[in-house]
């Protein structure tokens, strides 16, 4: 009898990891299912706030002030971007990170990267409908010129995807998913604030706030587009503010994400 | 790759992890060693709290351990955790990640996640929808599933890139047995096929013992046994466990009673004995023809389980499952 040592088996090799654009597809495509399962409530609320605001608001500033106006609509329309973008999207992170969600992630062979880039990204078209719907019928109901109107188009892309790092950033660097809840609606909170009400009546203090915050550009950005002869230097300067915050924040969040995978 | 691990999947040794917190510490892993073969399906059982999620985690590189070390093929898995979702697919507890997706999108994005062409992607879903009789809900998301469906789909979602190695946590909770049967036969082809190597992680000693090839049973961070079903049931194998359901409570004075009592794990007015079987035959002789026999509702004599192998080897839990 020989009965000798079962064969050796070959050792497996490392399976081929995807590529980054093939995870941020992935990825993206399949958040977009949370807009096909949540679209309705997603869109009234963020959109029904800002419609909201453009109609109160129309009632109690002064009809000569275009600078006012250009102010709501640009920052109702801002406001519609943060209700998803920071507010939903640190409620869901800080949700997925606190039920260990992030594990199915982490235990894939995908670049945290791709993962949050394609959130913060999906996220953030979610709310192209309404702040396009609130930037156009915000300018018609208040009599703003349209030719530009169209400058909400980058304007959404690059608060979005910038509002949406941070949110991101606050979902998975708060302890606890009610901490997320809370800093994601104070952030909109303060986008809303800051956003609606023209920088020169705000108190002193309080313009160093907005400088601060980063979706003061992208209303700063779409009010400039109001103007009969918009300054595209004040826009693209505007704009490229947001983007820079928008790199600052993916990388922030991602390092976030990596954190909140391994923390546990 | 060291010569010792060859032909082995994981090889664990000293793997230690404490939680330090500011109402104590908790040591989730207490110098646990594991080796697990390829084409192996091993399970880690114990119950709620022992250290298997934890455990799991660092075999994955989810967790780093404080001490210890980890081979995985060879590969150093604390120094390069990265290497760790080339090899193994792991199914979590929690499935909200997928939840907004349907079953057929989940499948699909997994597999796109793990490196599969778009072609590939489609083909493999294909696959285990059929393979695990997913189609009649494929197309329903997830989250409005019911829990075994949930549970099923995650399963599924583990199974596509047919990764070498497959790390499950209580794959089967909330299944019905078909489904249950589905999964093994899936698992049961991959290891035909391509030697795929299982850990399981269970608190179901029924399905631990019907399984398994080997199994470690942990109890507070600790290994307490390791080795397959049948050899660690021989280590209790004079023993026999007698179920009993009283109708009311028993009376204390009599004897038999304060003897069976003094051994039993008692829930409400059912207890559980773990005897010698001629000392079980004996007892049941005298409940079945005496006057105890009106206070007895039900009983059953059973052959020792896995459970009892927990609780000989000094296991203090009360949650093992043995449905």
């Amino acid at each position: 009898m020989t009965a000798g040592p079962a064969p050796l088996l070959a050792a497996p090799v490392p399976a081929a990891r995807p590529t980054f654009a093939a995870s941020f597809a992935a990825i993206f495509t399949g958040q977009l299912a949370r807009a096909k399962i949540a679209a309705i409530p997603i869109f009234l609320a963020a959109t029904l706030q800002s419609v909201g605001l453009v109609v109160l608001l129309k009632g109690l500033i002064d009809s000569g002030s275009s600078v006012t106006q250009q102010s709501v609509v640009a920052g109702s329309s801002v406001t519609v971007v943060s209700f998803v973008a920071l507010n939903l999207l640190a409620q869901r992170f800080g949700a997925l990170k606190a039920s260990g969600a992030l594990d199915y992630f982490g235990a894939l062979p995908v670049q945290p990267a791709a993962v949050v880039t394609a959130t913060a990204a999906a996220w953030a078209s979610f709310t192209v409908p309404g702040s396009v719907l609130v930037a156009v019928g915000g300018a018609a109901y208040y009599r703003l010129p349209l030719s530009h109107v169209w400058v909400i188009a980058p304007v959404v892309v690059a608060a979005g995807v910038s509002l949406a790092g941070l949110g991101a950033l606050l979902g998975l660097a708060a302890p606890r998913p009610e901490i997320a809840t809370v800093a994601g609606q104070l952030g909109m909170s303060l986008v809303m604030f800051l956003g609606l009400v023209p920088a020169h009546r705000l108190p002193g203090v309080v313009q160093a706030l907005r400088a601060l915050v980063p979706s003061t550009y992208a209303v700063d950005a779409f009010a400039e587009s109001f103007k009969r002869s918009p300054s595209w230097t004040t826009i693209s300067a505007d704009l490229a503010i947001c983007i820079a915050v928008c790199a600052l924040a993916l990388a922030a969040s991602t390092w976030a994400f990596r954190r909140a995978v391994s923390s546990r | 790759m060291t010569g010792t691990t060859l032909g082995c999947a994981y090889a664990v040794s000293g793997l230690t992890k404490v939680y330090r917190g500011t109402s104590g510490d908790v040591t989730a892993t207490d110098g646990i060693d594991l080796m697990v073969g390829r084409g192996e399906v091993f399970g880690l059982l114990g119950p709620n709290g022992a250290g298997k999620t934890s455990l799991v985690r660092q075999l994955i590189g989810l967790l780093r351990p404080d001490a210890g070390r980890i081979e995985l093929f060879g590969f150093d898995v604390i120094a390069q955790p990265r290497v760790v979702p080339d090899f193994v697919a792991y199914l979590p507890q929690d499935d909200a990640a997928l939840a907004d997706l349907t079953i057929a999108d989940a499948l699909y994005t997994t597999a796109r996640l793990r490196g599969l062409s778009r072609g590939q992607s489609a083909a493999v879903r294909a696959g285990v929808v059929d393979e695990l009789a997913l189609g009649e809900f494929a197309h329903r998301p997830i989250a409005k599933l019911s829990g075994g469906q949930r549970r099923l789909a995650g399963v599924g979602a583990a199974l596509v890139g047919d990764r070498p190695v497959l790390v499950l946590d209580e794959p089967t909770t909330g299944l019905d047995p078909i489904a249950r049967r589905a999964v093994w036969s899936a698992i049961e082809r991959r290891r035909a096929e391509f030697a795929t190597t299982v850990l399981l992680v269970t608190h179901n000693v029924l399905e631990a013992e019907t399984v398994l090839d080997r199994v470690a049973i942990l109890d507070h961070g600790r290994v307490i046994a390791s080795d397959t079903p049948g050899r660690l049931k021989a280590m209790v194998d004079s023993d026999v466990r007698l179920e009993l359901a009283w109708r009311h409570d028993p009376p204390d004075a009599d004897p038999l009673v304060r003897s069976l009592r003094a051994r039993a794990v008692e829930h409400g007015r059912r207890w559980s004995v773990r005897l010698p079987a001629d000392e079980a035959r004996a007892a049941l002789a005298d409940l079945t023809n005496g006057p105890l026999f009106a206070a007895l509702d039900d009983f059953t004599l059973s052959t020792p389980s896995l459970e009892d192998v927990y609780l000989t080897l000094g296991g203090a839990a009360r949650d093992l499952e043995r449905a």
